[in-house]
């Protein structure tokens, strides 16, 4: 018989407080709680982490590469967005 | 190096590419940029990475193997932990390197199933035996050494997750060699019977470790393809020349002789001339006629056999789970 494939898990493990979590690799674990526990032997072995998630891969949808240019292209001629845009006059001092 | 065994040819059907988007991803492997799983790839460098990656997790996987063998008889407890937390980060390097080649389309299963088989190939020097705790020095000196020099020009490979899982890699790996040297130091500070062991540990793994590299430059099959993709970045004989001129005068501060009556250090180009490798041993060793073999591939079925109960036990715990909670959602409803 086939093995039945282990479902595959994404991990993000905080580095300290004040910083969010960040994607490190996946896991493979029958399920979320033995994803944590392999997910703190696989990534976290010399003090990487105060904390760790881990999200099914199957539950992330992601954007398409091919899409990349409609999707975030627009966002580049928009530059009135920047501060920089602005002209204020020297007088005025920082803002 | 750890994918020495990539000079065969690639199976599979051969598949016609659109010139123009090879162009482009030429271009962008030229620009220096990264390639991530979902951009379009070429077949081929989809299907050299696969191997390469895989070929690399099998050796982080087997090269527990010989190291496991002395755990149990390390001469002091910190040389026991320390032992066994470099074994922790193999099959840790292992996962790594399988997670990386499952975001080009192949499932774990699939390439621990080609390892078994002894479809897919690792790394020729784990299947030399470990005979006595020297072993233990010189595979930590020079394997992992030699892991190195290879390793971190792959730091900056131009596949993404690849390159990714290499810069944790050689994060750890460093800890891997100065232990490894540090044992054969306290050996050759020793007893003339200890430093006589150290000796002959170097005389045993010295080629071995060359061979490493993979074959000469002249007669490796996929070196250009592999260069002009990035995948590789240096060749198997200057990483090798780049190994021998580190690994010379860490031998000599030993006190320790290379077994090389031809090596010979050339004023001219500052690097240090070795003799002619056994070409022949390390097809050998390839082809699955090394010393040890059949019993590393014996061990690692068993050990996928005997926990293969433990696999579905889990998988069958966490469906029953999900069943009850969701029977005990219903009811509340």
């Amino acid at each position: 018989m086939a093995e039945q494939p282990m479902p595959l898990w994404e991990v993000f493990v905080r580095a300290r407080t004040g910083l969010a979590h960040r994607h490190v690799g996946s896991v493979h674990a029958p399920d979320a709680e033995m994803a944590l526990q392999a997910a703190r032997d696989t990534y976290t072995r010399r003090g990487e982490a105060i904390s760790i998630w881990v999200v099914p891969s199957s539950a992330i949808t992601a954007s398409d590469p091919a899409d990349k240019d409609s999707l975030f292209e627009p966002t580049a001629s928009k530059i009135y967005r920047h501060p920089s845009f602005y002209e204020i006059p020297e007088e005025v001092g920082h803002m | 190096m750890y994918t020495q065994a990539l000079n065969e040819r690639i199976d599979g059907p051969r598949v016609v590419e659109d010139p123009e988007k090879l162009a482009a991803f030429q271009a962008r492997i030229d620009a220096e940029e990264k390639i991530e799983p979902n951009d379009w790839m070429p077949e081929a460098y989809r299907r050299t990475l696969v191997r390469q990656i895989s070929q690399h997790a099998h050796s982080e996987v087997v090269g527990m193997l010989p190291e496991g063998n002395w755990l149990t008889r390390a001469p002091t407890l910190k040389r026991k932990a320390a032992l066994l937390a470099k074994i922790q980060d193999e099959g840790g390097h292992g996962l790594y390197l399988y997670a990386a080649a499952e975001t080009l389309g192949v499932s774990r299963e699939e390439l621990y199933e080609q390892l078994l088989s002894g479809k897919a190939k690792y790394s020729s020097i784990f299947n030399y035996p470990t005979l006595t705790w020297a072993d233990i020095g010189c595979i930590g000196w020079l394997v992992d050494g030699a892991a190195i020099m290879n390793q971190i020009p792959l730091c900056r490979t131009s596949y993404g997750p690849y390159a990714r899982a290499m810069i944790r890699i050689c994060k750890e790996e460093s800890f891997h060699q100065r232990q490894g040297y540090e044992i054969m130091l306290a050996l050759c500070r020793g007893t003339p019977e200890q430093k006589a062991m150290a000796q002959d540990a170097l005389n045993r793994w010295w080629w071995p470790a060359l061979m490493m590299f993979g074959p000469p430059d002249s007669e490796s099959v996929h070196t250009e393809q592999s260069m002009r993709w990035k995948i590789k970045r240096f060749t198997n004989d200057e990483l090798r020349q780049k190994f021998v001129d580190a690994t010379v005068p860490q031998a000599h501060y030993l006190g320790l002789t290379i077994p090389d009556p031809e090596l010979r250090y050339d004023e001219a180009t500052g690097h240090w001339r070795y003799g002619p490798i056994d070409w022949d041993e390390f097809k050998r060793v390839i082809a699955g006629f090394g010393p040890c073999n059949r019993e590393r591939l014996a061990a690692r079925r068993k050990a996928h056999e005997e926990g293969r109960w433990v696999r579905e036990a889990a998988i069958a715990h966490a469906e029953k789970r999900r069943m009850r909670e969701r029977a005990q959602r219903l009811a509340a409803e």
